[in-house]
């Protein structure tokens, strides 16, 4: 088994400040060198930002794990500089099909309209992307990542935290003025702080079994219901890169997880789905159960919870990593203001405000695919099977079948950071939206809209472009990028997907969401927007 | 209250004997699957939740 990947081992290093017995004190520490951990203290560093990264292990995920990135979290992997090996390495798939036994019930395409820099969705085995943000981390001058270091204890002052941490030379103590705890579902430092993690749990199981073979399916995500290779239970088939399949299997809350795992009952299984005469290995195989909760606030005084340790969702829809990513994305860049004094530290908790109200929409779109592949009741099946009988036959049906609504961003419509409209506007761009993505052409280049959003407040114009560069509140500075000036709407997407006739103004966040929007360039009602997007 | 709980069918005999003759000859599990094939087949021409949701309320007994 594991025969497709050479798994590394991260070199331990004592730090300088364990080796001399002195405290340090860091802007941020991050605990949990996990895809969400790496993300984080990529974002931060790339922003200037001293970041001490901190991980119990030395290596990366063991297993796929997660599989499917989606638009959004490759959008602000472009953003952080990494997303073009990930989209290389990656398998770009966006068909999906569902059957109910051995007919096709419904069919999707996720990416039906074009002009996006990011495509829908990749399947990138998880160990794979923890070793590009590595690389991309080592790559950063703010990034002190350090691997067998395990936070054991945590003490919350006003102004910081102090970390007690073990490693292979002994236990030291460390402080942050911030803590990002990406430490997982069982995030130990939530336990630290006592917060409460609640929802559902469901009595199913799963198994999840990576083969390798060279096989042409296509490379799209194959969902059954009852399939005649694995009778009453649903199963999955998705490709992933270096020839590696993903297959999973319902089990049922009856099976034995540790009897399941062994080969000589995993191979019948897959057999029996391949066909005999199929060649195959298998790379790892895994049995989960799982459960939708999360954390009772995403802040406690200095420490903030971000992915998993936040928030736990059945792996229905690949909702666990990608919104993961979007809750660093939000994070980084209020982090930042606030350490460098230029927002005040209420706008920390419009992170939670934000993300939160993510992460219920995301707890709900879980739940809801999770009644439907794995029906509570009798009754509860008869319904999920009529729907898959109709939807063979009738559009009404197919829209109801749901295999796993594939993750899309939650935009925050009503966010506190948001200036609501005063004019009229058409099209999805509402303030709290994440900015879609157009072509465009810069200095005679095709590019894309995303290229220059993010990282900063940016003031998008449409029409004849203002006559200042930016507009300041305090320290915090939009910049003026201006359409028919600066980039140039190559294909009309632009204007239509911004309703953006001459004169309208978008102010979007350093995390390319939209916080406001104008028919006219008002400086004053510009700078009351850009104080109310820093939390003032 | 959008929901229609007045009489609303022109032949109320021939409406029900349509729906009893419809699965005169089904076994129990079989009736089961296509009442909720009807189920699902009237929502979805009905269309409004709020209907939906009264309806919902009113064949739970809740209302």
């Amino acid at each position: 088994m594991l025969s497709t990947h050479a798994y590394p081992k991260y070199p331990y290093r004592q730090s300088a400040e364990q080796r001399e017995g002195r405290r340090a004190r860091f802007p941020v520490v991050v605990v949990g060198a996990g895809p969400i951990g790496l993300s984080m203290a990529l974002d931060l560093g790339r922003a200037g930002v001293k970041t001490v990264l901190l991980d119990d292990n030395d290596t990366v995920s063991i297993g796929s794990r997660g599989v499917c990135y989606a638009r959004r979290p490759l959008e602000i992997y472009d953003r952080l500089g990494c997303a073009a090996p990930m989209i290389d390495k990656g398998v770009g798939w966006k068909v999906g099909k569902v059957f109910f036994g051995d007919k096709l019930s419904y069919q999707f395409d996720l990416s039906p309209a074009p002009g996006h820099k990011a495509p829908a969705m990749i399947n990138l085995q998880q160990y794979h992307l923890e070793e590009m943000l590595v690389a991309a981390c080592l790559e950063t001058p703010g990034v002190d990542l350090r691997w067998k270091h395990e936070v054991v204890a945590l003490r919350q002052f006003e102004s910081h935290a102090e970390l007690d941490v073990s490693t292979p030379d002994g236990t030291f103590t460390l402080e942050a003025e911030w803590v990002v705890a990406c430490d997982g579902a069982n995030s130990d430092l939530r336990k630290m702080v006592g917060a409460a993690f609640t929802g559902q749990a469901f009595h199913d199981r799963f198994l999840i079994a990576d083969v390798v073979m060279k096989a042409d399916y296509p490379a799209e995500r194959w969902f059954w219901f009852d399939p005649p290779f694995h009778r009453h239970q649903s199963a999955l088939l998705h490709k992933q890169t270096d020839d590696v399949w993903r297959i999973d299997f319902q089990l049922g809350w009856d099976a034995d997880p540790e009897e399941e795992k062994k080969p000589e009952n995993v191979l019948p299984r897959v057999k029996k789905m391949l066909g005999e005469e199929r060649e195959f290995d298998l790379e790892w195989v895994s049995i989960y159960q799982f459960a939708c909760r999360r954390i009772d606030s995403f802040r406690h005084g200095r420490v903030l919870f971000a992915g998993d340790a936040a928030h736990q969702v059945s792996p229905f829809g690949a909702r666990g990593a990608n919104t993961g990513v979007q809750d660093v994305d939000n994070l980084g860049w209020k982090l930042k203001l606030v350490l460098d004094g230029e927002a005040p530290d209420k706008l920390i908790d419009s992170y939670d405000e934000e993300r939160a109200f993510a992460a219920d929409d995301n707890l709900r779109a879980s739940t809801r695919s999770t009644d439907f592949i794995t029906p509570k009741s009798e009754m509860s099946r008869r319904f999920r099977d009529a729907t898959l009988d109709l939807a063979g036959k009738y559009a009404f049906a197919r829209p109801l079948v749901n295999s796993g609504r594939l993750s899309t961003p939650t935009p925050y419509l009503h966010s506190s950071l948001n200036t609501p409209d005063r004019d009229p506007f058409a099209g999805a761009m509402k303030p709290g939206t994440n900015a879609i993505d157009a072509p465009i052409l810069c200095q005679g280049e095709p590019g894309w809209l995303l290229e220059h959003l993010g990282g900063r407040f940016v003031l998008l114009t449409f029409g004849e472009a203002p006559d200042v560069k930016s507009i300041k509140w305090r320290g915090v500075e939009a910049e003026v990028v201006a359409v028919g000036r600066d980039i140039v709407d190559a294909e009309g997407l632009l204007r239509a997907r911004y309703d953006g006739e001459p004169g309208t103004v978008y102010l979007i966040r350093p995390d390319q969401h939209i916080a406001a929007r104008w028919r006219y360039f008002d400086p004053l009602d510009i700078e009351v927007a850009l104080s109310r997007a820093c939390g003032a | 209250m959008k929901l229609t709980l007045e009489p609303n069918l022109a032949d109320p005999d021939g409406f029900y004997q349509a729906l009893i003759d419809s699965q005169r000859d089904m076994s129990d599990e079989e009736a089961s699957a296509m009442n909720c094939r009807l189920i699902l087949i009237l929502a979805n021409h009905i269309g409004d939740l709020e209907v939906i949701s009264e309806a919902l309320a009113a064949a739970g007994g809740k209302v």
